[in-house]
């Protein structure tokens, strides 16, 4: 297999955007181009992860619309969709396609565009992400399934609301030095405290917000990297894995059984162990999802996430940086764009170009994006070029 | 009857027998043969073996909460005027799971633990349709 590299990166700021979903994408798409140094007639192929355009802005048949706007209109492109986790799986399959040597430069593009259209219609399209017929039919919202993962480990753990709490306040601190992030607000337990019931425990500060936004990076063969102007980002590993839709098939609601296997698999192929990983960009749709993460990936044992958090063993000076972006949390949500986005922001700390958020000594770091309740989980390892 | 504004069931070949169950008040769901386990939802291959042997079998309508949580907020205008409402994973004696809904409780964590013993209720919400919720078990 072909190694493979990351050469170029850009994002727009997450939020609500007076911009398109198309005029998103090609300032992400542009963005990355410009950034690797590279021309758009050097691109062989187009992955463009997007979770639901038809619902949200009208528009199917994505991948051929970007592609010919950024005048790339007689190469391959394709859409990838798997709920949250589509900007990693379309990652994916431009890994794959370089990997087995079919193209040598491939961009990756996710990107979303989910205010347009009323709160109400923006739930439901995001409930159709969990199992419409037996879950979303039944009442229950997309909080409502992390909720019901909120009271499984809180009860089994013997755990209260406080390392919730400690999960949104840290990453919306760390959102302060995000210039890409959909807020720049400091956050207190009261606050919290405050914050209107979504699902109990689930406050509002325990959710992702609802966000516009695109990211996008330019992926290359290894031994073709030298010839862009950044220094390569190398992919070590990767991950993908499975599960059940349906929530109530898991056997146990404190772990995402397809988070364990994609991590697995991840190190695997990198040849590293949690240990050895500098920082993670985790998906922190709801503040569990990122306690449940940590353990999932191995840096803590079941049970040891949630005092973990608490403790600041996640924080950016702890044994674990874990979301130093702001996460899905704070930097926003924009849901196709998501996993490309935490490539990127990978990205810039490997390059050590993360300005104020920056990480001193990043020699590895990790991505976790996640579909749905757990449906789909892709877990990334990038390294700095050797 | 009121007009009932949240999603229904569209029974269909596979899944008609367990619409039925529920609409005579006598809930059926399917076991796999081969292993002896219940599952639910329904489906035409049992989801341990992919082997069609699977049957309809009563089942007791009785089970405990698995995890639970109270919504307080669905923008589904057909839910909105519901909440707080609580949903709950139902563990049935039998070992199968499904997502339901708890009714005659208190939607408030004071009154719904993890464990707790419940039943299922036949809410016959059309002509056609019933849909099974679950209520604590009473003690008397």
């Amino acid at each position: 297999m072909r190694e493979v590299a990351i050469v170029g990166a850009a994002e727009t700021r997450f939020g609500k955007s007076e911009l398109s979903y198309r005029e998103l994408a090609v300032e992400a798409a542009r963005g990355a181009l410009e950034d690797a140094g590279a021309e758009p007639g050097q691109v062989e192929a187009l992955f463009l992860g997007s979770y639901s355009p038809g619902t949200f802005v009208h528009q199917e048949h994505v991948a051929p619309l970007i592609a010919s706007e950024l005048g790339l209109s007689h190469i391959p492109s394709t859409r990838v969709e798997n709920a949250c986790a589509s900007g990693a799986t379309a990652f994916v399959s431009g890994m794959m396609a370089i990997a087995a040597g079919l193209y040598d430069v491939v961009l990756v593009v996710g990107a979303e565009k989910m205010t347009s259209t009323p709160v109400a219609e923006t739930t439901r399209i995001l409930a159709e992400a969990a199992d419409w017929e037996n879950e979303s039919k039944v009442g229950l919202t997309f909080p409502g399934a992390f909720a019901l993962m909120a009271q499984a480990y809180l009860h089994k753990y013997g755990y209260g609301r406080e390392i919730l709490d400690a999960v949104a306040i840290k990453n919306h601190a760390n959102a302060l030095a995000n210039p890409y992030a959909q807020f720049h607000k400091a956050i207190t337990a009261e606050d919290i405290a405050n914050s209107p019931m979504v699902a109990d425990p689930l406050t509002l500060y325990d959710c992702s917000p609802i966000s516009d936004g695109a990211a996008a990076i330019l992926l290359v063969a290894g031994d073709a990297a030298r010839n862009f102007a950044k220094p390569a980002v190398r992919v070590l590993g990767f991950g993908q894995a499975s599960d059940s839709l349906a929530l109530y098939r898991r056997p146990d609601l404190t772990t995402l059984p397809a988070a364990r296997q994609a991590a697995q698999r991840a190190y695997r192929m990198a040849g590293v162990s949690p240990r050895d990983i500098s920082l993670a960009e985790v998906h922190d749709c709801f503040t569990i999802a990122e306690i449940i993460a940590t353990e999932d990936l191995g840096f803590f044992e079941p049970g040891e996430g949630g005092e973990a958090a608490r403790a600041g063993a996640t924080s950016r000076d702890g044994q674990i940086p874990v979301n130093p972006s702001g996460g899905l949390k704070a930097k926003g949500h924009p849901v196709g764009a998501t996993g490309v986005g935490q490539l990127v922001e990978a990205t810039f700390q490997l390059r050590g170009e993360a300005g104020g958020r920056q990480i001193d000594g990043v020699e590895l770091a990790l991505t976790h994006n996640v579909g749905g309740s757990g449906a789909t989980c892709v877990v990334t390892i990038l390294g700095r070029a050797a | 009857m009121s007009e009932y504004k949240k999603p229904l069931p569209k029974p269909d070949p596979i899944t008609a027998p367990f619409w039925e169950s529920v609409k005579a008040h006598a809930m059926k769901i399917q076991r796999c043969n081969d292993t002896g386990k219940f599952f639910f939802y329904p489906r035409g291959l049992s989801p341990f073996t992919l082997s069609d042997n699977v049957s309809w079998e009563p089942v007791s309508g009785r089970g405990v909460v698995h995890a639970f949580t109270i919504v307080y907020q669905n923008r589904d205008p057909a839910f909105a005027e519901e909440v707080p409402y609580v949903v709950a994973i139902v563990e049935l004696e039998e070992g199968a799971r499904l997502m339901s809904t708890l009714v005659d409780v208190e939607p408030d964590p004071e009154h719904v633990r993890i464990g707790m013993p419940v039943e299922v209720v036949y809410d016959d919400v059309t002509e056609e349709i019933t849909l099974p919720h679950f209520r604590p078990v009473r003690a008397d």
